[in-house]
């Protein structure tokens, strides 16, 4: 079933290899380079879901989330943090401002496909 | 005596003599009656022709009569007098010369005056054998100061010792170098004996360690090992550790301070130096995970079967992409930029501890009780107390001001490694909900509340933790969590001291409750800030300046020579021809110095807490007062005068001048009419009458500002 993602992340070398990744699985993809930017497109598009980038310019990963999760209109979506930033008060900052899932790189792309299609169930 | 006097004591016994002829001569005539008028009409007739010589003969019995008159009180009034006035400076001085020639007196008075002296020789004697006993006594004493103190200089920290009040009993180089590179002001000594630590140090620091180790006793731990650490960071944005230690009376059966050695660390440039490290290290770390991702993600891509060759080529260059930039960043070497908020000096903290103070300082802030749940008995945390309660409080206040009228509550909990520390609200029924934007901007507002101007976040990272708005799972109602550290190790109490602390002195100070200059304390137990000044002129008001500032401290009688101001003045006006044979200042002299305006503030903090002191001091108070309104230092503090002093103690002396004075009293005066030489004279002056005031019931301050309030002196010339 196709469903719409949101990648922001201001690094264009991870957004290629998502992008196509998630293509692949038959998904409408949007893509971000900074949080402010992110914010808009999550209010006008109502991604189902989004991976979000923690460090970003504009608003970070994690203001990003605690906005959305403060917006009832769009606090629903679920948002999987990617991020370099991997220390554990990193990852509960992440998961305090309301993300789903908080996933550090780097990654096996195949563990990050089981989160996603898990998020999108 | 004035001539009016003379004549007027010459001429009464003479008027009196002559009242009593005259009244004598009329009596008996009125008794005879009659036969007396043949008598009147001669004695009329004798009068009108030898008048003159009866005239003469009684002018001649009335200087007679006022003569004699001038000796008696002279030998029966004046000699005793002075008499008792140089007894009294014999008595009260250890070194003086003697008595004064007593002209003309009784045998008695002489035979008396000789009996003072030989008693004042006698005493005196003893006084040098009790002198020298001390002095025997003192050289050990003094022995062990200098082994004391050059162990202090020896230490790698800067040692201050303080009672409870904060005043400075005992200090190191180190601390004086350290205050001075502390100091916001050029020039101005703020550690001295008795003076207030807290012109040097954070005040709120100091409370919370003083509170932390206070706990910490009433909780049983021993006082040797109840040592309490801050973190502060000064004006200039110097971070400072400090440990505090308890000292207690040896023997006192409570546990009360009589006060605290407190060891300083300047840690700014080490800490900065850390961060850097740290910051770097981090920085390096995410970049490379970042890079690393980038590129498994972009190889794991290239193992789908049907790539397109153009994707092919996309990913291949991403993967040359990162590797070239990895290798730029190990090859670079600029350095990453000072970020002060890696590794903050943290200590070990019991988490009941923590609470309990953290409710104290908000339930002063929200003025109501805040509302807590109990916490876990041992749970150490590993925190930066003074700073993280700053934080929790400024948090609090902004959560107030948002309206609603919140009621707080505070919890702290065990989380894995980490502990929750949450600080939340319940509105008032019926208030609307705050707008989440607003709290959860509050973290990240500077504020200068927190330690080194930093915002809550800021204070949080330093713990290496986190803070978040959160909500309750059940009604979802907003709180703000802090991610804290937990102490690495459960901390055991410090080793117990071999055989106790060592009690190297009993420092006096320590008892002394010192407050703020008070009328209730004895003049010989007080601060005192000595000063003078030279002027262009004697009308502040027309215009004259301060040209001279001289000022020496006294403390406990002790004038303390090390403790001086002497600083010329640029008066902003040319200095008359008139005053320069006196003052000695020429206008190029004050050329380049300061002005007034910068001299006051450091005057006003160097005479912070202490009597001012002055001879003719109106005229000098004057001139600051009129400063008041320019430079908005007040110049409140308590006043004496060594010339009302002086008409007190010695009524019946003419001159009450600095020299007179000085000359009655055995003081040498060095350089005249310079600021800090009459400044150091009136010093030592003041000290020399503290003793004789005493034995004439002035022994508190109070009682010297209403002696000197009804002085005669205070009426005539004010």
């Amino acid at each position: 079933m196709t469903r719409t993602v949101l990648i922001a992340d201001d690094e264009p070398n991870i957004l290629v290899s998502l992008e196509f990744m998630l293509r692949r699985e038959g998904h409408r993809i949007l893509t971000a380079g900074d949080g402010t930017g992110a914010l808009d497109l999550i209010r006008r598009e109502r991604p189902s879901l989004v991976l979000l980038d923690a460090t970003m310019p504009g608003l970070t990963g994690f203001e990003v989330c605690e906005a959305v999760r403060a917006d009832p209109s769009i606090a629903g979506t679920r948002i999987l943090m990617l991020s370099a930033k991997a220390r554990p008060t990193d990852m509960a900052r992440g998961l305090g401002a309301g993300a789903d899932a908080y996933v550090t790189k780097p990654f096996a792309t195949a563990e990050l496909l089981e989160r996603i299609r898990g998020l999108l169930t | 005596m004035s001539g009016r006097g003379l004549v007027a004591a010459v001429l009464a016994p003479g008027a009196a003599l002559a009242l009593w002829v005259v009244l004598g001569a009329a009596l008996f005539l009125g008794a005879l009656g009659p036969q007396g008028a043949a008598l009147r009409a001669a004695g009329t007739a004798a009068l009108e022709t030898h008048g003159m010589v009866l005239i003469l003969w009684w002018l001649a019995a009335a200087l007679l009569a006022g003569w004699l008159a001038r000796r008696l009180y002279r030998a029966w009034v004046l000699a005793p007098s002075r008499l008792l006035a140089a007894t009294r400076i014999l008595a009260a001085q250890e070194n003086a010369a003697g008595l004064p020639e007593l002209a003309p007196a009784t045998p008695a008075t002489r035979a008396l005056a000789a009996e003072i002296e030989s008693l004042a020789r006698d005493r005196q004697e003893l006084r040098a054998e009790m002198a020298r006993l001390v002095e025997q006594a003192s050289r050990s004493v003094a022995e062990q100061r200098d082994q004391l103190a050059t162990l202090m200089d020896e230490l790698d920290h800067a040692v201050v010792v303080c009672n409870r009040d904060g005043r400075i009993l005992l200090f190191n180089a180190r601390m004086r170098r350290l205050a001075r590179n502390l100091s916001p002001q050029d020039g101005a000594e703020l550690v001295g004996l008795g003076r207030s630590i807290h012109a040097v140090l954070d005040t709120a620091a100091i409370a919370h360690a003083l509170e932390t180790v206070e706990g910490r006793i009433a909780r049983g731990v021993s006082p040797h090992a109840a040592v309490a650490q801050v973190v502060t960071a000064t004006p200039l944005g110097h971070l400072l550790r400090i440990s505090l230690a308890p000292v207690r009376h040896a023997e006192a059966a409570d546990n009360r301070l009589r006060g605290y050695v407190l060891l300083v660390d300047d840690i700014t440039r080490d800490q900065q130096r850390q961060a850097r490290r740290e910051g770097a290290l981090l920085r390096m770390a995410e970049q490379g995970r970042a890079s690393i991702a980038n590129m498994q993600a972009a190889l794991e891509m290239l193992d789908y079967p049907d790539l397109a060759p153009a994707d092919h080529d996309r990913f291949l260059g991403v993967i040359r992409d990162e590797v070239a930039r990895m290798r730029d960043r190990l090859l670079s070497e600029d350095e990453p930029g000072a970020e002060l908020s890696a590794r903050w000096p943290l200590h070990d903290m019991l988490a009941t501890d923590l609470m309990a103070a953290a409710i104290r300082k908000l339930q002063g802030t929200a003025n109501a009780p805040i509302t807590t749940l109990p916490v876990e008995d041992d749970l150490w945390l590993r925190i930066d107390s003074f700073g993280l309660i700053a934080a929790l409080d400024h948090l609090a206040a902004r959560i107030l001001s948002l309206g609603g009228d919140p009621v707080l509550w505070l919890r702290l909990a065990r989380a894995g490694s980490h502990a929750h520390l949450d600080l939340g609200w319940v509105l008032r029924e019926g208030a609307p909900p705050i707008d989440p934007r607003d709290l959860s901007a509050l973290p990240d507002e500077r504020t200068e509340s927190c330690a080194a101007a930093a915002s809550v976040r800021d204070v949080v990272d330093r713990h290496g933790g986190e803070i978040w708005l959160d909500r309750n799972r059940d009604d979802g109602r907003p709180f703000f969590r802090l991610l804290l550290p937990l102490a690495a190790v459960e901390t055991a109490p410090a080793d117990a001291p071999i055989g106790g602390r060592p009690e190297f002195y009993d420092f006096d100070l320590f008892a002394a409750a010192h407050a703020d200059a008070g009328d209730a304390r004895p003049l010989s137990e007080l601060a005192f800030t000595v000063f003078d000044c030279e002027t262009t002129g004697l009308d502040p008001m027309g215009g004259d300046e301060i040209i001279q500032l001289g000022a020496v401290r006294i403390l406990n009688s002790r004038i303390l020579n090390g403790e001086t101001i002497d600083q010329l003045v640029d008066p902003q006006r040319p200095i008359p021809e008139a005053g320069i044979p006196i003052h000695g200042i020429r206008d190029e002299m004050v050329r380049g110095k300061p002005a007034i305006a910068q001299v006051l503030p450091v005057f006003h903090r160097f005479a912070e807490g202490s009597v001012l002191v002055g001879h003719n001091v109106a005229f000098d108070m004057r001139f600051l007062k009129l400063k008041e309104a320019a430079t908005g230092l007040r110049f409140d503090h308590p006043v004496l005068d060594t010339l009302l002093l002086s008409s007190i103690l010695h009524p019946a002396e003419e001159s009450h001048s600095l020299e007179a004075i000085a000359a009655r009293l055995g003081v040498q005066i060095g350089a005249r009419h310079t600021a800090l030489g009459d400044a150091l004279a009136t010093a030592e002056v003041f000290r020399r009458m503290i003793p004789l005031l005493e034995r004439q019931g002035i022994v508190t301050l109070g009682q010297a500002r209403a002696a000197s309030d009804r002085s005669q002196f205070a009426r005539l010339r004010y």
